[in-house]
């Protein structure tokens, strides 16, 4: 909402030398948001001008311009007097909507218009121009027309040399402040100035002076000659009826050719509203002083009664905005004709078409109805169409305005249009007044936290338009103290429906400064949560193997999926949608955090990254199959263990997971030597890193899992085989899933699920004591087939060497002569240690042939070289 | 020490006179300060306390003189063999320490050489700086939660007081789920959490929930679609708007430092009643120089940063989570994260936090 200060002073005391950020300061204490302040910024000397004298022009650009002398007053001529005239300023202006002997607003060279536009002598079009003839839009105060400003046509007389700032009423700034739901009222100059009273600590009473009260509102019953007007039988939304009340007016004869005043003008424009005729105008300032949408019909256009009722299957109308619409049974609809067959309107939203008022109008109606918050927001919903209107009754609109608010408008269309009101006016309905609200005295003290004594709390309820306890003001003391307060809210606070609202009225008028800080004293609680401490530890344990961590969207392509490689008939597919995403290329949510990781891989190295180590600890979101929608149980009371439950099930399991892909060398060539490249094993050991950081250790097995290679793939699992848990993957990515993605070749990745691995940790660690004793180690090489995996032997030899077996560790693997084809050589370093006595060689090599033995049964191993050295 | 001879032997084979005593002693003495390197001392040792030194037969000869004589002989030639075994042993050390200097000498290395094998990673300064607020709050014996990021609209949205046909529900910009009518939406604030803890844990209740949200706005140098909030709710009886300041105060001291100015601004939410913003004083114009700028661009020339929302617990929030409003009261406040990061560290583009650049966490290393 834009409220020009000038405005402002109208209906409150604003301080004369109070700028726009002290009028901004007041209203951001009581809680309307300072946006920005507008204009204002005009630095004189703009000045009233007589054109005394111009001649023609023409330029080689085609332009035609005006070389005019102006009488400016005092400030005489300027430097350059050798205009057209022997008096006045020589000044060149491009525009030709003015006539020899206009008044005109001129800027002197030293001025600075709005926008900051500084404004010196110049030489132009030949001539030395020495100010400006002002434009509106120059000025701030009108639309783009091309024309400058003649005083005459504005119903303006003033003398040359007069201040234009003053005239025009353009040397204060624009206050824009942002309302929030709950207060329609402020949509108005109406409420924004009684805002301003309670925000500038200044009593409504004598400082505050309501626009309403000053109009004088017409006796409410509809006189003879009113337009008839009937209002449906409406069952209504939720049992609340779509209009409870309609005032309407006609003036007659209002001039076609009758030109909205320019103060009207330039106030619509400060307040962001384009001026369009006199009409349309009038309703449009009379909304923004009071709040009260109005709306203006051609009366020679309207068929006989209004109607107003809900739609019907298959009506239509074209709006305003020349946009026909299909009507849905809950739009509550302006009709008139016979039984009201004809659309004429949305109500409350936006007028049609077929009853607009044009160029030829001299007869208006004017409407001023009250219509229902829901009705109005759903139909302006529904038809993506939010209008000034529609926006003040979804927040609520006083309905006690409709007479003031009309005849308002009739006032002004007499005025300036020539319009002759109708003596009768139009008022149907019954509108429904905020109820009575029960207040503990001391519940303002309780909530707050200030000591705010009963009569203070009437004092402020008051100031907001409140009246305790029916017809008791501030003062009164007949009450007993500590009896509950019956508050009627004002009519146009419909807002204020329970004990904490009126709380909030009273903490805000009082100020929220006064508040004193209070640490409050918690229970102990319970520290925090290990699936949070897992994620942290997990964070700093991939960040100190040298990853860096990013949070990617998780907003997914569908074609995401065929780029990964993943089966027609893989789960993974199956991906929540959104409705509205962002882009409609990436409307899925994702179900693997690597499916999004990969592009900010991409972009790093786009940007000149060469080894990238990334890692994600996200959510993914993974739809359970036909699962029923989340209801929507009531909220006036806790929803059953059934209710919750359903809710439970409907939302999808979104389980924590980790994934990190690495690209380039994993360790870096330098001084030391050449680097290495990154391949699949590092991939699992930053698994192992994971389990590790989570208390728990990983199977590893080759599997061929999407977007891996094939070949170059382990599943990580939890648990002994037979029974284990899948709990992620890890490897090298597949070669045409890295091309599809746009990555660096031979790129790994790992992904493993959080919730899996949190799910396994053991309890706390069972200490075993240290043995002191001396340690023996046996080395042995083991010949084994290529397709014999590394840790199934390391697994056999820990199973075949028994309880002395402290440690085992494969130190070398070697192919080639003189190993056979189809094989390779591992080579493994065993420790050995018994707990109460020192190993005599023979047992340790006992140990070391029985771990040998099975390693032969299991996995064709054969020893190669007594003494461990595999090449030997 | 080695012992007296025992052997009597009458026959004189050395003077034992004082003169001839300090002699050797003093050749001997000399002899030790001249060598120049172990193997010199080494030999002189030998020459001079060896069996066969002039010392060593003198002292050989103490047992041939009669017993009157020898206490004084013994003494002569005992404190001169002590001299000379110091002096070599002191010897000894300094040409040790002068021989092992020169081999360590050799195996200098250049410690000035790059020791990076394995470049350091970094965490996210979103995450780090959610892991210090809910440090934060578990100092304070808050207990930290967690909910869902796809979330029933019920609890975004119905269990917070926003009417479905409220203004306040159009207004939170929102990602709906489909199919339509499916009743779920991308939580737009950490704030249905509320709800699942009140009903799940009850009363008395003191929460933080930091996490992730969602609103339909696109990606630029202040808006980011995905954001994180950090969620407080404390529900308890006697809590008032006064605890409501103490709590956040603490907060935005214990994250944004001891000077860090904050005001309660009215405001309007759903779900608490009454309601506020919460501001802080722009922390690249006012706060460090005590002056609004005009044309400061983070504050839009007001002093003040807007940081979240917050308020009383809204009645009619307590009574769908089942907690009886005239027996207990709460407050309830969001924060958002990213805009804490942008204070405290000054970064000036939200872009840097969403792009994933490995050069803007690194800056931020393993803490924050």
């Amino acid at each position: 909402m834009r409220v020009p200060v000038e405005w402002l002073r109208e209906h409150v005391d604003v301080p004369a030398d109070a700028s726009g950020e002290d009028v901004a300061a007041a209203l951001v204490r009581v809680g309307l948001e300072e946006e920005a302040l507008h204009g204002g910024d005009v630095a004189g000397p703009l000045v009233v001008g007589r054109v005394l004298a111009f001649v023609e022009e023409p330029q080689k650009n085609g332009r035609t311009i005006r070389w005019c002398s102006v009488d400016v007053g005092k400030d005489g001529p300027g430097a350059a007097a050798d205009g057209p005239a022997e008096r006045g300023r020589g000044i060149v202006c491009g525009a030709r909507n003015f006539s020899e002997g206009d008044l005109v607003v001129v800027v002197l060279p030293g001025a600075v218009l709005p926008g900051g536009f500084a404004i010196a002598s110049r030489r132009t079009y030949g001539h030395v121009s020495d100010g400006m003839i002002c434009s509106a839009a120059e000025l701030g105060v009108g639309g783009d027309d091309g024309g400058i400003v003649v005083l005459s046509e504005w119903g303006l007389d003033a003398s040359p040399g007069d201040d234009a700032v003053a005239l025009l009423g353009i040397g204060e700034p624009t206050v824009e402040v942002n309302v929030t739901p709950d207060r329609g009222y402020a949509l108005s100059v109406r409420g924004v100035a009684r805002e301003y009273a309670h925000g500038a600590r200044l009593a409504v009473a004598d400082h505050y002076r309501d626009p309403v009260t000053a109009t004088e509102p017409p006796a409410s019953d509809a006189g003879p000659g009113g337009h008839p007007v009937s209002l449906a039988e409406d069952d209504g939304i939720e049992g609340v009826p779509g209009c409870d009340r309609f005032v309407a007016r006609v003036v007659r004869g209002v001039d076609p050719q009758a030109q909205t005043p320019w103060w009207v003008r330039r106030r619509l424009v400060a307040a962001g509203m384009r001026p369009i005729s006199l009409a349309v105008d009038v309703t449009n300032y009379v909304m923004l002083l009071l709040g009260q949408p109005l709306h203006a019909y051609d009366l020679a256009a309207l068929d006989g009664e209004i109607t107003v009722r809900r739609a019907a299957a298959g009506e239509r109308l074209t709006t305003l905005d020349g946009v026909d619409r299909a009507l849905h049974a809950q739009d509550l609809l302006i009709t008139d004709g016979d039984a009201g067959r004809r659309v004429i309107g949305l109500a409350g939203v936006m007028g049609g078409r077929s009853t607009e008022v044009g160029p030829d109008t001299r007869d208006v109606l004017v409407e001023a109805a009250h219509f229902d918050p829901v009705s109005v927001a759903r139909t302006a919903r529904r038809h993506k169409l939010p209008s000034e209107a529609s926006r003040r009754f979804e927040r609520g609109v006083d309905p006690l305005l409709g007479p003031a608010a009309a005849d308002l408008v009739a006032r002004l269309l007499a005025e300036h249009g020539g319009g002759r009101p109708d003596e009768a006016v139009t008022d149907v309905g019954r509108p429904a007044l905020p109820v009575p609200v029960e207040l503990d005295p001391e519940l303002p003290t309780r909530l707050t936290g200030v000591a705010l004594p009963q009569a203070r709390v009437v004092e402020l309820l008051c100031e907001v338009g409140c009246t305790p306890d029916g017809s008791v003001g501030p003062g009164d003391d007949t009450r007993a103290a500590g009896a509950v307060l019956l508050v009627r809210p004002p009519s146009w606070r419909p807002d204020l429906v329970q004990a904490a609202d009126l709380v909030e009225e009273v903490a805000r008028l009082a100020g929220y400064d006064e508040i004193p800080s209070v640490l409050p004293a918690a229970p102990p609680g319970r520290g925090l949560d290990p699936a949070r401490r897992q994620r942290a530890t997990v964070g700093r344990a991939l960040a100190e193997a040298g990853l860096v961590e990013v949070l990617s969207y998780p907003f997914v392509a569908p074609g995401r999926h065929d780029e990964m490689g993943l089966d027609a008939d893989d789960p993974r597919r199956l991906a929540a949608r959104l409705a509205n995403p962002l882009s409609d290329e990436q409307p899925e949510l994702r179900t693997s955090v690597l499916a999004t990781l990969v592009d900010v891989l991409r972009r790093n190295v786009s940007r000149g990254a060469t080894d990238v180590g990334l890692f994600e600890v996200g959510r993914v979101t993974r739809p359970v199959p036909g699962a029923a929608p989340a209801g929507r149980p009531g909220v006036a009371r806790r929803p059953g263990d059934d209710e919750l439950a359903a809710l439970d099930a409907a939302v999808p399991p979104q389980p924590w997971r980790v994934a990190a892909v690495l690209s380039g060398p994993r360790d870096p060539r330098g001084w030391w030597g050449a680097g290495r490249a990154v391949e699949a094993t590092d991939a699992v050991e930053l698994g192992r890193v994971v389990a590790a950081a989570c208390g728990v250790e990983l199977g590893v097995a080759a599997d061929d899992h999407a977007p891996w290679h094939p070949g170059r793939c382990a599943v990580l699992t939890l648990g002994a085989a037979g029974d284990a848990v899948v709990a992620g993957h890890a490897g090298e990515l597949h070669p045409r899933a890295v091309e599809a993605l746009g990555l660096p070749p031979r790129t790994c990745a790992l992904e493993l699920e959080l919730d899996v691995l949190l799910a396994a940790s053991p309890g706390p660690v069972r200490a075993r004591p240290v043995v002191t004793f001396p340690v023996a180690t046996q080395d042995v090489a083991l010949v084994v087939p290529d397709a014999v995996p590394a840790g199934e032997v390391l697994a056999t030899l820990r199973e075949g060497a028994g309880d002395l077996l402290e440690g085992v560790r494969l130190f070398d693997v070697w192919t080639g002569d003189p190993v056979p084809a189809g094989h390779r050589s591992l080579a493994f370093a065993l420790r050995l240690r018994a707990p109460d006595r020192t190993l005599t060689s023979a047992e340790a090599t006992a140990a070391r042939d029985a771990a040998v033995a099975l390693a032969g049964r299991r996995h064709d191993a054969a020893v190669r070289g007594e003494d461990g050295d595999p090449r030997g | 020490m080695p012992a007296p001879s025992s052997d009597y032997d009458p026959v004189e084979v050395t003077p034992l006179s004082a003169e001839e005593v300090e002699a050797a002693t003093a050749a001997a003495l000399a002899a030790v300060a001249a060598a120049a390197d172990l193997g010199a001392l080494k030999a002189a040792r030998i020459a001079h306390t060896g069996d066969t030194s002039p010392l060593a037969l003198a002292n050989r000869e103490i047992g041939a003189l009669p017993p009157a004589a020898r206490a004084d002989a013994g003494k002569r030639v005992g404190a001169a063999r002590g001299r000379v075994r110091a002096a070599l042993e002191a010897r000894t050390v300094e040409l040790e320490v002068e021989r092992d200097a020169a081999v360590l000498a050799t195996e200098t290395v250049d410690v000035t050489l790059p020791g990076d094998r394995r470049p350091r990673g970094a965490r996210h300064p979103l995450t780090t700086l959610t892991e210090r607020i809910a440090a934060v709050f578990t100092a304070m014996g808050w207990d930290v939660a967690d909910g869902p990021e796809v979330e029933a609209e019920w609890f975004n949205f119905d269990a917070l007081n926003f009417g479905i046909d409220h203004p306040a529900r159009q207004m939170q910009d929102t990602f709906f789920v489909e199919p339509p009518g499916s009743g779920l939406v991308l939580r737009t604030h950490t704030s249905p959490v509320q709800a699942r803890a009140l009903l799940e844990r009850g009363v008395p209740l003191y929460i933080a929930v930091p996490g992730r949200t969602f609103r339909t706005d696109e990606l630029d140098a202040t808006h980011t679609p995905v954001f994180h909030q950090v969620e407080g709710l404390a529900v308890d009886e006697g809590l008032t708007m006064a605890h409501l300041r103490g709590a956040l105060d603490h907060f935005a001291t214990a994250l944004l430092g001891p000077g860090v100015v904050t005001r309660l601004r009215p405001s309007f939410f759903p779900f608490t009643e009454p309601s506020a913003e919460l501001d802080v004083r722009c922390f690249v114009c006012a706060a460090p120089t005590g002056v609004v700028d005009p044309a400061c661009r983070t504050c839009g020339g007001t002093g003040w940063v807007e940081w979240g929302g917050c308020g009383m617990v809204n009645p009619n929030v307590l009574r769908a989570c089942g907690v009886d409003p005239d027996t207990y009261s709460g407050f309830a406040f969001g924060m958002g994260i990213e805009r804490a990061l942008m204070f405290r560290h000054g970064v000036a583009d939200m872009r840097d936090m969403v792009e994933g650049d490995v050069r803007f966490s690194t800056q931020f290393g393993m803490e924050v």
